[in-house]
């Protein structure tokens, strides 16, 4: 067996050597960068998304992000059971960060010595040197900066990747998130024809492995790394015993349910780093979806449940019709009310007889 | 061998544990009397009081406020003080009268994670030891015994005609608003200290059973009176920090709700005991019912 020393000391070797092998030059177009616009954006924590340009207003430009890595217990569901979470920027998923095609993605990221963990970031958006995983592997009380180039446009999972067995750990721990690279001229719907939003939300669901004692009640541990060898049997048996939205059953329903109105347009991105997840909004539908979430693709129409791939993040276009408290939920359905993956919205406005009306209350059958 | 206080008070642990045990074998029933006095009661005197209903109410084809209604409680109700202990509930399962509760409490915190068939069972245990009748309570009864800590149905107040969804709204606001956090974990009973009335734990995190079913009504034109009433008795009300519906076999409230809302932490019950004539306690007596 694995002691914690040796599992961390494990990680840190093996990432080293990726480090070591996979270094490439980085500074190709580093003139050509030098002369951009600069832009710093500070991230907001989900699932509300930073200001930003739906359509860019100017040509490319470099958007700088700082993001401090937080290990921390977290409380994921109503009956307080902790997770020894990793997390960017102290929440899960990690913040959406947002920029054009053709900008560059200037990261730094900080992992303070209150850590006791080396993390890293792996950006499905970013080309070469494991996404960006072999340039940022930093130990506690280091940090690092990466640039890359936004060359294709659409949702981007980014994840913690430091080796070996540490990554699957890391992020069923907390450590991932998306990035959302927009085409320069905006969205547009399977006609070709512009698409815009009146709100954007970022949902990250995550599957969490949380160990049990003998009497079946979810265990505690100190630290992360107490729980590391725990997990590890539980994640191999490949049953989350939570699902949930941003990091906790219930995080996004009562005072922190969504908002919207009728008429208004929504854009939901959806992350999964993990693990295959179908999101449904009941009572309503996506007019206009990217379920592999590259923009690239025309968006497929009216669907009424879409497959977000693990390791992948996917986006749905909405107008809301209707007013009411809506449900948005992963729908295997045993995920989205036994183990949390529900979400919800509430929708002001003018109800619609057109589109729904009782027509008798419940009565007795007539006999 | 140095003193190793974790294993010296280890072993003492499991010592008191395999004494614990065996006492439990040997153990014979406690006499009837003696289970009596362990259920503390108390007596509220007859009274009425504002009563909004349980269950849906519709008015021309639409929703409504569950109507208020004076509740008279004729005659006095000998409600039991504190909910039912897990230690008393295990004696029921030891007896092979009641199947184990889910939860996991032990000893003197109220029992949880037991059914409405589980509290029947129980009650009829109960009863049948004691020579008393004992019963859930009507929602009626629980509201009276609950006085100021009652709260009754989270309301959407009337539908508007126009817009169904404005209720839904309204209800899932007021409920958000009471910005109440879940509290899982069952306290020692009378943890959350007695009402006005001493009955104790009312509203705290544990919900009750009691044996009134869920219905809907439907109100004659302008209010005057029933047009319908058709009531579910596979679902009865449940209550505590609020009231709620539960399906019978639910134990656990967290899954037994609807998609929105605040669902109970934990499902609990308490007893009320009926007084019986003189025949039906010595029918009783002679363990004749």
């Amino acid at each position: 067996m694995l002691t914690r020393r040796e599992a961390l000391l494990g990680s840190v070797l093996a990432a080293a050597a990726v480090a070591t092998v996979g270094s490439i030059p980085a500074m190709a177009g580093a003139k050509e960068v030098a002369g951009l616009p600069r832009e710093k954006v500070t991230l907001v924590a989900p699932p509300f998304v930073h200001a930003h340009d739906q359509v860019a207003k100017s040509g490319p430009k470099v958007v700088e992000f700082t993001m401090t890595i937080e290990e921390k217990p977290m409380v994921i569901d109503a009956d307080g059971t902790q997770l020894n979470a990793m997390t960017y920027n102290g929440s899960i998923p990690g913040p959406l960060m947002v920029v054009h095609e053709g900008d560059y993605v200037e990261l730094t990221l900080i992992n303070p010595d209150t850590n006791t963990l080396a993390h890293n970031i792996d950006f499905h958006a970013a080309t070469g040197g494991l996404g960006g995983g072999a340039l940022t592997l930093v130990n506690p009380g280091e940090q690092t900066t990466l640039r890359f180039k936004a060359t294709r446009s659409g949702t981007f999972v980014y994840h913690c990747a430091p080796g070996g067995p540490m990554i699957p750990w890391h992020v069923v721990s907390g450590m991932n998130g998306a990035i959302m690279i927009l085409p320069r001229d905006g969205l547009k719907d399977d006609k070709g024809k512009p698409v815009r939003y009146d709100h954007i939300y970022y949902i990250g669901e995550s599957d969490f492995y949380i160990p049990c004692d003998e009497q079946g009640k979810f265990k505690k541990y100190d630290s992360a790394g107490d729980n590391y060898d725990d997990t590890v049997k539980v994640m191999r048996g490949l049953i989350p015993t939570h699902v949930v939205f941003n990091g906790k059953a219930g995080s996004l329903t009562g005072e922190n349910a969504m908002k919207a109105k009728v008429g208004e347009t929504v854009l939901i991105v959806h992350s999964q780093a993990n693990r295959d997840t179908r999101p449904h909004l009941i009572g309503g539908h996506g007019d206009h979806v990217w379920e592999q979430g590259k923009f690239a693709n025309p968006p497929a129409r009216d669907l009424e449940t879409w497959f977000i791939r693990g390791g992948s993040a996917g986006a749905a276009l909405y107008t809301f019709l209707q007013p009411g408290v809506y449900a948005y939920v992963n729908h295997n359905l045993i995920e989205a009310v036994e183990l949390g993956a529900t979400a919800h919205f509430t929708v002001d406005g003018s109800w619609d007889d057109d589109l729904m009306m009782q027509v008798e209350a419940p009565r007795a059958i007539a006999s | 061998m140095p003193f190793n206080p974790i294993l010296a008070f280890g072993g003492l642990a499991c010592a008191l544990f395999t004494l614990g045990a065996a006492g439990a074998v040997g153990w014979a029933p406690l006499p009837d009397q003696e289970l009596l006095a362990r259920s503390e009661l108390v007596t509220l005197a007859p009274g009425s009081f504002a009563h909004p209903l349980p269950g849906e109410f519709l008015r021309r084809n639409h929703p409504i406020s569950a109507p208020v209604v004076r509740a008279m409680v004729a005659a006095p109700i000998e409600i039991m003080k504190y909910q039912v202990s897990a230690s008393d509930y295990r004696r029921c399962v030891m007896a092979g009268a009641c199947k184990p509760a889910d939860g996991n409490g032990s000893g003197n915190v109220p029992v949880t994670g037991v059914s409405h068939i589980d509290a029947e069972a129980y009650a009829g245990w109960l009863s049948a030891e004691t020579g008393s009748a004992w019963r859930l309570p009507t929602d009626v009864e629980w509201a009276y015994a609950a006085g100021e800590r009652f709260r009754g149905d989270i309301e959407g107040g009337e539908a508007d005609p126009d817009n169904p969804a404005q209720r839904w709204l309204v209800q899932y606001r007021t409920e958000a608003a009471l910005g109440r956090q879940p509290d899982p974990q069952p306290r020692i009973r009378g943890g959350f200290g007695p009402n006005s009335k001493g009955v104790a734990d009312i509203a705290g995190n544990v919900w009750e059973w009691t044996s009134t079913c869920y219905v809907h009504v439907t109100e004659a034109a302008a209010g005057a009176g029933i047009a319908s009433s058709i009531d579910n008795c596979g679902v009865h009300v449940v209550e505590g920090f609020h009231r709620t519906y539960m399906s019978n076999f639910i134990r656990d409230g967290k899954s037994g709700g609807c998609a929105v809302g605040t669902p109970p932490d934990n499902l609990g019950f308490r007893l009320v005991r009926d007084r019986l004539n003189l025949v039906q306690a010595a029918i009783r007596w002679l363990r004749l019912s």
